[in-house]
């Protein structure tokens, strides 16, 4: 079988952007960007009971210098949003953004003078992650859904944003999953 | 000391500044002219049966629309004494202006820079009347009635585009 059947079984042959990704998708490190409700959501996915470390996420930086993952937690308001959008830029590439919530996502109920509708008018967005608000399991899932997007990134082609660029980037967005109550 | 009490004891020392009191609830709100404020407040602080040593809150209100005046409500507390009072004094909406109370409660400050911000409130006296909540180029004074709702200002935002603006 070609190559690797003359290297024995201690060495393995693959593509570097396999390799590259399959490391970035393993250690997400989070950076918790929480505002409201949503950040003890948040806190709860990363908790015993939801334990993200299985998935490889569980180290949250409050240092966004360390981070390679925004999980924008809850409602931003104009005054909070140059923040983010410095955080973000602080961020090292490669970076992703989750919106967590209705508020993240457009603004939600809050359709008032101070609230930004929608964070992806302040910075892109890799995963928009419905709810109200979403639970840890769904939380779980958009971090799922960011592990999907990297491996298939190409180290030679991701998207780099730099401080002033407006967002471009298009984000793929969860549906609110089957639930057994109406909201 | 009981709500009749204390309102008989401001109406007494100040009886052309009172305009009406109302008890509802048991609660007592006193209507006081703007001018006599800051004696008023002094008065509610210093008189030892009274005894009101904390503001627990200071608020605007727009009643434009309906009276034609915005007004500016104080809550007032004493710890010691256990009882409450709140004062309610309306001003012209034209040149809405009153005295400060930062030198009776210190804790004023920055509840009257939360009214300047919303409402446009001005408070003679003040010694650092700033902005609070809002942006430093948000124009407008959101929590007025004749502010729309959804007047946002993404102009505040113009850091995050700077690479346009250059």
């Amino acid at each position: 079988m070609g190559l690797e059947s003359h290297l024995g079984d201690n060495i393995l042959t693959t593509t570097l952007d396999t390799l590259v990704n399959w490391a970035r998708k393993s250690s997400l490190w989070p950076m918790p960007f929480g505002l409201a409700c949503c950040a003890i959501e948040m806190m709860a996915a990363v908790a015993p009971r939801y334990d993200l470390a299985r998935f490889g996420a569980e180290v949250f930086r409050f240092s966004p210098r360390q981070s390679d993952l925004m999980i924008v937690a809850g409602t931003l308001t104009y005054k909070m949003a140059s923040v983010a959008r410095r955080i973000y830029d602080q961020m090292p590439e490669p970076k992703w953004v989750i919106a967590m919530g209705a508020c993240a996502i457009s603004g939600g109920v809050f359709n008032t003078y101070s609230v930004v509708q929608g964070l992806d008018q302040v910075i892109p967005v890799d995963v928009y992650l419905p709810g109200c608000p979403p639970r840890p399991e769904a939380l779980i899932h958009a971090i799922m859904e960011i592990q999907k997007k990297i491996e298939k990134e190409s180290v030679l082609n991701k998207i780099t944003v730099n401080p002033g660029d407006k967002p471009k980037t298009e984000g793929t967005v969860l549906k609110v999953p089957n639930t057994d109550f109406n909201i | 000391m009981d709500n009749e009490t204390i309102a008989s004891l401001v109406k007494n020392n100040f009886p052309e500044a009172v305009t009406g009191s109302e008890i509802f609830r048991n609660e007592l709100t006193l209507i006081v002219k703007k001018e006599y404020i800051p004696e008023i407040a002094r008065f509610l602080k210093e008189n030892k049966e009274l005894d009101f040593d904390f503001l627990s809150d200071l608020c605007g209100v727009d009643r434009v629309e309906t009276d034609g005046v915005f007004e500016v409500v104080y809550h007032l507390y004493s710890i010691y004494k256990n009882h409450r009072v709140r004062l309610k004094s309306p001003i012209t909406s034209n040149d809405p202006c009153i005295s400060t109370v930062t030198g009776i409660w210190n804790t004023a400050n920055w509840h009257e820079r939360e009214a300047y911000d919303m409402y446009g409130i001005k408070f003679d006296g003040h010694p650092d009347l700033r902005k609070i909540l809002t942006p430093d180029d948000f124009e407008g004074h959101p929590l007025r009635k004749d502010y729309p709702v959804d007047g946002r200002q993404p102009a505040t935002l113009r850091e995050i585009y700077r690479k346009d603006e250059a």
